[in-house]
């Protein structure tokens, strides 16, 4: 008998003590309200800069122009992009005139992982919705913005559509049907890296990106 | 009664260390200091009490219900991890754990490790396997970092170096990490640790971690985290081994959500981690990072014992957020190394003697008050004080056949239980009773001295010369 065989013969010889199914939904129901899009987006800029992100309210239009002026003032010359989403060509066309250098994540991580690491100031990545009950981004890595993209670089810029703001976590893979298709690596990121392993003194930039700086197109309350 | 202590208190092991720490006022103001802190951060977060009871009393119908389900979820959480491209691996043991781990990193001549938070890690001892193998198994999260230089364990599940103060930690960094000057700057020192972890990031053959949720339905692997080095751990190197006892199972993508709220808020008294990553599967051919290979290791080491009785499955609720040690009056004064296991606290005394037999432990219960601060907080609400008063009994009753746990009792003293049968026999007879007392009042002066740990630190017990019924008897 296999180790696998002996501990589920070990817990189907457990008595069977079947609990009824927790209503998860009738939890939220209850304890939960609904915004509207423009409360949610406050809600979530009040909890994601209480974690000490930065957030800047852009339009549709002026985004790149805050994002050149946001690299400007951190006297960032250099920008990981992906160049084959729209957002990543935006950037790009917005930036390579004001001197700023475009790096895409071109080709697979073990091409130049050292140069990740070591050379890339910062990057850009789009979120695919956020939670306003927490402050927090969801992001779906995929090929054009691999998983490393909003991790490794020092400062990870993100930009966000507030109409995709959801109540709660619980509500955004609800409505969005996440149990039948997530991504081989999902996240929730709810501001910068940091710790409070010494002394439980908070420090900020502890492995992760060190700041956290959200565009957040729409209106905000 | 008789001149021989009696020895109702733990081992001479844990009374020892326990005896260094609360004479330790530095430690003592640590840990006292850490505790406040979290317990205040707590209270924050939970500022509606119906909120929280509510919120309690679903996360404990989620927690029993999956381990109502546990053996078919196993195989549900098996069949979806492999179909998503993780190969999934059962160890009995934890030898049979170290060894599947160490055969994976065999077969990619792996030299160097980087581990994100976890206690299973810590409970079979890996990075002590390693070691003997030949392989540099590295933690990354900064208080693991920290306990690791120094040559220590965790003392907190949740913060591991909680037991240092940044002056320690200063000079530890200045001795053992190579050009680095003495600092007392929390920010600085933090620095210093991403500086010489982010190196170990790029080159690592493998990451390991733990598992907070592993999700049957979908074949997800959850991780809880702040800092960053769980998501380096498990995307930045080739291979990604992951760990977890297998309780910490839920069959539904959304019943994860109650969870991991309870969690952080009772954890660290925060709303969200920086970082919740659900990890469902290596790298895809057109994905251009992620590992190309992923392991789950699911680890029994004594759960099957715990989950084979009804009242003792309780246990396996936990979701290990350290709340229950936090709110412990007896873990905020002898601190997380006294215990001695891998887990320490009420957790720890609940867990602990699954894991290494009640031989080994037959005396944590009872280092309780039984206060019931641990089960008033617990997120799940395991009834951490009823399985403290269940594991005295399965230590100290008398050993018999077919016990529920393994070293049924270790603590068995004929002497000790027929003394307490005499104690029974007194209360339950009036007569018998009168008579006791009446002895003790004329022959009180015989009493010992010494009353074990009692006259340690008291003067010795005397019966009064007169007993409360003779004196209302002469007050008429």
């Amino acid at each position: 008998m296999s180790a696998r065989d002996r501990i589920l013969a070990k817990l189907n010889a457990a008595p069977v003590l079947p609990k009824a199914a927790p209503d998860i939904a009738a939890w939220y129901q209850t304890h939960r309200g609904t915004e509207s899009t423009a409360e949610k987006a406050a809600r979530f800029r009040g909890c994601i800069e209480f974690a000490h992100a930065e957030v800047h309210v852009v339009s549709p239009a002026s985004w790149p122009q805050k994002l050149a002026e946001v690299l400007a003032d951190k006297q960032i010359g250099k920008l990981l992009v992906a160049p084959g989403t729209d957002h990543g060509a935006r950037a790009i066309a917005g930036l390579t005139s004001g001197g700023i250098e475009c790096r895409g994540y071109d080709s697979r991580i073990e091409a130049w992982k050292e140069e990740l690491f070591h050379d890339i100031p910062a990057s850009l990545t789009a979120a695919r919705c956020a939670i306003a009950e927490t402050g927090t981004l969801v992001l779906w890595p995929d090929e054009h913005e691999p998983r490393l993209m909003s991790l490794v670089p020092p400062v990870h810029i993100v930009l966000l559509d507030a109409a995709t703001t959801h109540n709660t976590f619980y509500e955004a893979m609800q409505s969005e049907g996440w149990a039948n298709g997530l991504p081989t690596n999902a996240l929730l990121i709810s501001g910068p890296s940091k710790t409070a392993d010494i002394q439980v003194t908070l420090a900020y930039g502890a492995h992760g990106p060190k700041e956290l700086i959200v565009l957040l197109m729409g209106e905000v309350a | 009664m008789s001149e021989q202590a009696l020895n109702f208190m733990p081992s001479e092991g844990f009374r020892a260390r326990a005896k260094d720490v609360v004479e330790n006022p530095f430690l003592r103001q640590s840990f006292r200091g850490a505790m406040d802190f979290l317990i205040n951060k707590r209270i924050t977060q939970f500022p509606d009490p119906e909120e929280l009871e509510s919120l309690r009393t679903l996360g404990e119908q989620i927690r029993q219900y999956n381990l109502g389900k546990l053996p078919s979820l196993l195989v549900e959480l098996e069949e979806n991890l492999t179909r998503n491209g993780i190969k999934v691996h059962w160890a009995e043991t934890p030898d049979e754990a170290n060894a599947i781990i160490l055969g994976i990193c065999q077969a990619h001549s792996a030299k160097l490790m980087v581990k994100g938070k976890s206690m299973v890690s810590e409970e079979i001892e890996l990075n002590h396997a390693c070691e003997a193998a030949g392989i540099d198994a590295m933690e990354s999260d900064m208080g693991e970092y920290i306990v690791q230089l120094a040559g220590e364990k965790p003392s907190h599940i949740i913060m591991p170096a909680i037991h240092k103060t940044k002056q320690e930690i200063a000079r530890l960094f200045h001795e053992k990490v190579p050009g680095v000057d003495y600092t007392d700057n929390v920010d600085e020192l933090i620095q210093i640790g991403r500086k010489v972890l982010r190196e170990k990031f790029l080159v690592a053959d493998i990451g390991l971690s733990g598992v907070n949720f592993a999700v049957a339905e979908t074949g997800t692997l959850c991780l809880v985290e702040n800092e960053g080095n769980g998501r380096l751990s498990t995307t930045a190197p080739p291979v990604h081994i992951a760990i977890t006892g297998i309780e910490k199972i839920v069959e539904k993508l959304d019943h994860v959500p109650p969870l991991l709220s309870l969690l952080t808020r009772s954890a660290t008294g925060q709303n969200i981690s920086t970082y919740f990553n659900m990890i469902s599967g290596p790298r895809k051919p057109h994905e251009k990072d992620g590992p190309t290979e992923m392991h789950l290791v699911l680890l029994d080491n004594g759960r099957t014992q715990a989950y084979a009785d009804e009242q003792l499955r309780k246990t396996l609720q936990c979701i290990r957020c350290g709340a229950c040690m936090n709110h412990c009056p007896v873990y905020t004064r002898i601190g997380g190394h006294a215990y001695g296991t891998t887990y320490p606290g009420p957790i720890g005394k609940i867990i602990s003697p699954h894991m290494l037999g009640l031989e080994a432990t037959k005396t944590m219960a009872t280092a309780s008050s039984l206060c019931g601060a641990c089960g008033e907080v617990c997120p799940v609400k395991i009834p951490i004080p009823e399985l403290l008063m269940r594991l005295r009994e399965e230590s100290f009753s008398a050993p018999h056949a077919n016990p529920a746990m393994r070293g049924q009792g270790a603590g068995y003293s004929a002497l000790v239980s027929a003394i307490w049968r005499g104690w029974a026999a007194v209360y339950r007879s009036p007569s018998l009773y009168r008579m006791v007392t009446w002895l003790g009042s004329r022959f009180g002066g015989l009493m010992p001295s010494n009353q074990g740990p009692w006259t340690s630190v008291r003067v010795p017990l005397k019966p009064a010369p007169k007993r409360l019924r003779d004196m209302l008897k002469e007050r008429g």
